[in-house]
């Protein structure tokens, strides 16, 4: 993370607020911080802000500011900020299937790590992971930190089709699909949660600074949890302030 | 009215706002100029739907008296067969037929109607978001056969027109203005050169999302990646290849190429409306002129509205 903000103008109605240039766990915490702020101070003329890894994107309106005028409000919001009060996110529990059809992947995880199929799945499923930016697709969380022993390259030919909620593994990351797409991570699950649903009052469940555990679960109570998501009746669990 | 021919139609408005946060695109029409404009001629407020088609224009049957407009690229428009004209409001009647056909010059047609497309707003807009598979008519581009009705509009806001000054006109080469940053600190002195004084030609593969160039390889200084940040609507994206790409209204919200520079929003439309063969050049200019060409571009609207309804 960079000692002092650095502050760029993006064309004409919107600047970068950058905070650092690599993955951590610090920056993230004071991206989520710094826009809990602004909302709560109501930066005149702030329209959207965009988290990312490291940085935040702020739409402003030039009619009524301008880049100077918000870069000097930031800098006086920047300098009350206190990452120590910012708010541990919650751990969201995502049930998933391992396995099978539907994460046709692990078999070749398991192949090529040399471990067992279940060894993979204690192993993914045994950290919280956070949070780190919203993108790709709406509610496509990027998730950091994924254990040494199960990192796998990418497939060579991406997959044409992934149905939303597959669970996938490239590298470093891992992730969940929320809508049907092409896609080159390895598939190994299939949660039944909509992490994206356009219909329903709050579209998108997860936040930045969250958590994800993942909980394996067998096909009977996968029907079932996915008979509740049909109705309405069922909602992810979630421990409060995190055990992340 | 009643579909007869879909072309690549869908439905779009300002945009979804709000949402960008989560991952979801603005979407939105492409040239928002026209669109809006499109509104005006047809006495709507700015926001309304309307239908916007890249290339290939649709063929639909009217089946209840509907005013509306042609506004943007320039296709074989025809009423019942007779040649009508872009930035007009025309009177149509049950069974009249509207024919576009392909297009001629530009890349983005518009098609408002008084009273706007009357399908359910989604996140606060109604534009269609085809891989959230949200908004318009279920999230997906019109098929032939379909049926789509307008709200209650101003049935008396025909026989309008655009004065002439305010046509845009779609050459096949064209320089839009951009404000550089934020990562051109990332390309050499040299790369900075090429990118402001080299043709960017666009390719086929330029759609809703970005459209690729294609031209002499802009030199990168310390790589092609970062970390993924947020991307804004004209930020001009530079892969590895040294190929640059604008992002455009179906972008995606954050991406990990470093972006040497943004369009300015009046220069947008024009973007839009190039076609794959055209010609793009980049012109670097201030923030302050930035800003100044935003406002005249904003105040522009007001003041087309009141030439339109005074005339």
């Amino acid at each position: 993370m960079y000692n002092e903000p650095r502050f760029m103008p993006v064309g004409d109605q919107a600047l970068l607020m950058e905070l650092g240039d690599d993955i951590e766990e610090g920056c993230n915490a004071c991206i989520k911080g710094m826009i809990e702020l602004i909302e709560e101070v109501g930066v005149k003329g702030i329209i959207e802000t965009i988290p990312s890894y490291r940085s935040i994107l702020i739409y402003y309106d030039p009619f009524v500011t301008d880049f100077n005028e918000t870069v000097d409000r930031l800098k006086k919001i920047y300098g009350r900020l206190d990452i120590k009060s910012v708010e541990k996110g919650d751990t969201v529990i995502i049930p998933v299937l391992y396995g099978g059809e539907v994460g046709p992947d692990l078999q070749f995880v398991a192949r090529y790590t040399g471990l067992t199929e279940e060894e993979v799945i204690d192993i993914h499923t045994s950290m919280d992971y956070l949070i780190y930016m919203l993108g790709f697709a709406p509610g496509f969380p990027y998730l950091g930190g994924i254990d040494e022993r199960i990192q796998v390259p990418r497939l060579e030919t991406p997959r044409e089709w992934i149905p939303a909620g597959s669970v996938g593994i490239a590298g470093r990351q891992t992730g969940i699909y929320t809508v049907d797409s092409p896609g080159g991570w390895r598939v190994i699950g299939l949660t039944p949660v909509k992490l994206y649903d356009p219909h329903r009052d709050i579209p998108v469940i997860l936040r930045i600074g969250d958590y994800i555990r993942f909980r394996p679960v067998t096909v009977e109570e996968f029907d079932e949890i996915k008979k509740g998501v049909e109705s309405g009746t069922y909602y992810p669990e979630v421990l409060r302030g995190g055990a992340g | 009215m009643k579909i007869l021919k879909a072309g690549i139609t869908s439905v779009q408005d300002m945009g979804r706002f709000g949402y960008q946060a989560y991952g979801m695109p603005t979407s939105g029409a492409c040239d928002q100029y026209s669109y809006r404009i499109g509104n005006i001629l047809v006495g709507n407020d700015d926001v309304e739907a309307s239908l916007e088609c890249m290339l290939m224009g649709p063929t639909i049957e009217f089946e209840e008296d509907t005013v509306f407009a042609i506004t943007g690229g320039y296709f074989n428009t025809t009423l019942n067969g007779v040649k009508i004209y872009n930035w007009h409001s025309y009177r149509a009647r049950p069974g009249d037929i509207l024919e576009l056909g392909g297009v001629i010059s530009g890349c983005f047609g518009y098609i408002s109607f008084s009273g706007g497309i009357d399908v359910s707003p989604v996140m606060g807009s109604r534009s269609t978001y085809i891989k959230g598979k949200i908004g318009g008519l279920e999230g997906r581009n019109l098929k032939d056969g379909d049926t789509l009705k307008t709200g209650e509009g101003n049935l008396f806001a025909y026989g309008r027109q655009l004065e002439r000054i305010y046509i845009p006109r779609y050459e096949r080469d064209v320089t839009v203005r951009v404000v550089m940053g934020p990562q051109d600190d990332y390309f050499t002195k040299e790369g900075i050169y090429t990118f402001l004084n080299s043709p960017y030609e666009v390719t086929q593969s330029s759609d809703r999302m970005g459209y690729r160039l294609k031209g002499k390889p802009i030199e990168h200084a310390k790589g092609a990646d970062v970390v993924s940040d947020g991307v804004p609507l004209g930020a001009v994206q530079v892969p590895g290849d040294g190929q640059p790409i604008i992002m455009l209204v179906d972008r995606q919200t954050t991406g990990g190429y470093t972006k040497i520079a943004t369009v300015i929003t009046a220069d947008i439309p024009r973007v839009a409306q190039a076609r794959p063969g055209d010609v793009i050049h980049f012109k670097s200019i201030s923030l302050g002129d930035a800003y100044w060409t935003y406002r005249h571009y904003k105040e522009q609207f007001e003041i087309i509205r009141w030439y339109v309804e005074h005339s």
